[in-house]
């Protein structure tokens, strides 16, 4: 006990936002949120796709959406956000020490984030999964040639822990360059410093497509190391909460499925689906239950757009990204996209 | 109640009174932090203590002293980390010293153009960024050709964007024994340098210390390595694939971490021995010519001496800030100490043990140093008697 609090002691000093937070303020996220006015949410500093800011500094990607999702449920406008723009290492801090509301930063939901770290998750915005960019050059076919390779990496998520894995199950070595700045990784990947760069594929697309004269002179392997389904965040504690950041996701998944857009939305109010009439609010009780408005799911999709809608602006047929829907297509079309009934 | 008044006012009491005051204030503000930080994350489920060290890391580290894998414990992981910080400061301080003192003599040199160029280069050193001269010198190591195009300096060393690849000595018992040799030979110069010093202290008559010293450093370890027939083998890099296997390599990393603090820290050391060699009045140096000294005596016996008292002290700083310095490697992927703890911190989300055990670490190893450069500065510092 002496050394933790030894240890603490000196800790506390660059935790200090940690510190100074107070014990009386745990919990009660959501009224928190209310009372501010607005939603804090944690993002990536510059993710192409998923959280960047646009050339007019507006914030943009699927991530972002949800944010926004977030913001025009809880009071009928997706601009009531803040953006804490968070580097891998700040996120979990930045989530646990209560200065976000939300982190919707391409994080990988994992059994040790949910306990050890105190967080809850929301349902899955973007299914992705590690692999590996080299150049055309080298001829290579798959993932399981790259044998004595040099591998560039990006601290501070579970790719490091992965590629070591992939490597010792394939029984191969190799050697990491781990370098935490994204443009410096990045610059030595391209100057052949590294054989491959690993990272989530959507990552991998992202980078080939903004940093390179020509992508086609980069190769991404087949092989997928790992299973990330990226998920956004929120501190465990605040339960309402939790169900409006998890149900306004669902709400996007299930306007796609039902085929309502930001463009029909109005045209959608006069449906007689009953499902649609609960999703719209037209048959009052989900607002209700959830602690928001009863159009907060008309107010979404109206400004928001569905969840394919959000894909394919950001990182899909729409974007620079060109990245096919996959697993992010819905259930009915072989994809891993489902959302529960909102009744 | 006279008394109280009396008490209150004695200097004595006050010094006392006002001395508690402050230390029971720190303790409380202390214990405050520490104790609502363990408050808060145990409220929000957050796992504490340093249980994690003995896991298993599960990530690879580039380049280590020791024989690490994945399999490894966290713990190993960090000290694989502390190593390489450790090695790559030792080596930077040896060479910013060097290159700071050939810098800081020849900014004093009376020839125009060294004078010049020594100026020249430690305002520029001095005035740019660490970082970016980091960067700076990692994109020149990045430009340099592919393995399968290395340039092969002199025969069977390769330089690429992999690094130095350099054959090794494939080990053999005759070099154990060539290293003890040696060992006693560096012993045996200390004896020769002390014998040489009390020689002219007591006889006041010069002693031939310099090529002595040198033949006990270098004659016994030639002498042993031919008598046990100079066993010669090399461990010879050979590209296969993506890369050289076999010998040795230095990093790229490495090589750009290690020109940048050396260079850095050079142009603040430069300054700091001119300042010293600038404070010994001009006069000490005619009083040694009037002597009939030589100029190199003159620098040894009178100027050096009295400089030192004055470049020690600044010089630790300088050795300071160039380890702590050290952990800008996070920018150009070296794996040192903070790289290393930031993984498992990022890994096991333990950031405030991890923070709490870089911090602990960077206070020890400064603290030895300053510890190492206080004696050292007594033992120089000027005697008065």
């Amino acid at each position: 006990m002496i050394s933790k609090l030894q240890a603490a002691a000196l800790a506390a000093v660059v935790t200090l936002p940690l510190a100074l937070t107070g014990t009386a303020q745990a919990g009660a996220t959501f009224d928190g949120v209310k009372q501010k006015g607005y939603v804090q949410c944690g993002v990536n500093l510059g993710l192409y796709g998923f959280s960047a800011p646009d050339d007019k500094g507006k914030w943009t990607g699927l991530d972002v959406d949800v944010c926004r999702a977030v913001a025009a449920a809880v009071f009928g406008d997706s601009e009531k956000v803040k953006y804490t723009p968070l580097s891998a290492q700040q996120r979990l801090p930045a989530l646990q020490s209560g200065e976000i509301d939300l982190l919707a930063r391409n994080t990988t939901r994992t059994l040790s984030r949910d306990t050890a770290n105190g967080l809850n998750f929301a349902p899955t915005n973007y299914y992705d999964g590690q692999g590996f960019m080299v150049s055309a050059k080298l001829g290579l076919k798959s993932a399981k040639q790259l044998n004595g390779a040099t591998v560039c990496v990006l601290p501070g998520t579970t790719t490091e822990q992965n590629v070591a894995d992939f490597f010792r199950a394939n029984k191969m070595n190799f050697k990491p360059v781990v370098i935490e700045k994204n443009e410096e990784l990045h610059k030595a990947f391209f100057s052949g410093r590294c054989d491959a760069l690993t990272s989530d594929a959507s990552q991998l697309a992202a980078i080939r497509a903004a940093e390179t004269q020509n992508p086609n002179d980069y190769l991404i392997l087949p092989e997928l190391i790992s299973k990330e389904p990226l998920s956004p965040a929120i501190r465990q504690g605040d339960d309402e909460w939790a169900n409006v950041v998890t149900w306004a996701f669902f709400a996007m998944v299930q306007a796609e499925e039902k085929g309502i857009t930001s463009e029909n939305v109005d045209a959608s109010m006069t449906s007689p689906d009953p499902d649609v009439k609960r999703l719209l609010g037209v048959t009052a009780g989900n607002g209700k239950a959830l602690g928001v408005e009863e159009n907060w799911a008309y107010t979404i999709i109206k400004q928001v757009g569905n969840y394919g809608q959000s894909f394919e602006r950001n990182v899909g047929a729409g974007s620079k990204l060109k990245m096919p829907r996959g697993q992010n297509a819905l259930y009915t079309e072989g994809g891993l996209m489902y959302a529960p009934p909102l009744k | 109640m006279s008394k109280l008044v009396q008490a209150l006012n004695s200097a004595r009491v006050r010094g006392w009174l006002y001395q508690a005051l402050f230390v029971s204030g720190t303790l409380a503000v202390g214990w405050y932090l520490v104790s609502n930080t363990l408050t808060n994350l145990s409220k929000r489920g957050v796992a504490t203590g340093f249980g994690f060290l003995n896991r298993e890391a599960g990530f690879e580290i580039g380049e280590s002293l020791l024989t690490y894998a994945a399999s490894d414990t966290y713990l190993k992981a960090m000290v694989v980390g502390l190593l390489n910080t450790l090695t790559v400061s030792a080596v930077a301080i040896v060479l910013a010293s060097i290159l700071g003192i050939v810098i800081g003599v020849a900014r004093l040199s009376s020839n125009w153009m060294v004078g010049r160029f020594a100026a020249v280069f430690v305002e520029t050193v001095r005035n740019v960024p660490l970082l970016l001269q980091l960067v700076v010198w990692y994109t020149i190591m990045n430009r340099l050709p592919s393995p399968r195009e290395a340039l092969e300096v002199v025969p069977h060393v390769f330089l690429s964007n992999r690094g130095l690849k350099f054959p090794t000595f494939v080990e053999h018992a005759g070099h154990g024994w060539a290293f003890l040799a040696l060992v006693l030979g560096i012993v045996g110069a200390v004896l020769v340098v002390r014998y040489g010093r009390k020689h002219r202290e007591t006889t006041g008559k010069p002693f031939p210390t310099l090529p002595l010293a040198l033949a006990s450093v270098v004659l016994p370890p030639v002498a042993v390595f031919v008598g046990s027939g100079a066993p010669f083998a090399f461990d010879v890099p050979v590209l296969t694939g993506f890369n050289f296997e076999g010998g040795a390599a230095v990093s790229p990393e490495f090589t750009a971490l290690l020109i940048g603090l050396s260079v850095y820290t050079a142009g603040f050391i430069a300054e700091i021995v001119r300042s010293g060699i600038l404070a010994v009045p001009h006069g000490q140096t005619e009083a040694g010519l009037a002597l009939g000294l030589s100029p190199a005596h003159i620098l040894r016996l009178i100027i050096l001496p009295q400089a030192l008292r004055v470049i020690v002290p600044p010089l630790t700083s300088q050795y300071l800030n160039l380890t702590k310095n050290s952990s800008l490697a996070v920018a150009i992927g070296y794996p040192d100490l903070v790289s290393v703890t930031n993984t498992s911190a990022n890994q096991t989300g333990q950031v405030v043990e991890a923070v709490a055990m870089m911090m602990a670490v960077y206070l020890i190893i400064s603290l030895c140093i300053a510890g190492f450069m206080n004696w050292y500065n007594r033992k120089v510092a000027l005697v008065t008697r």
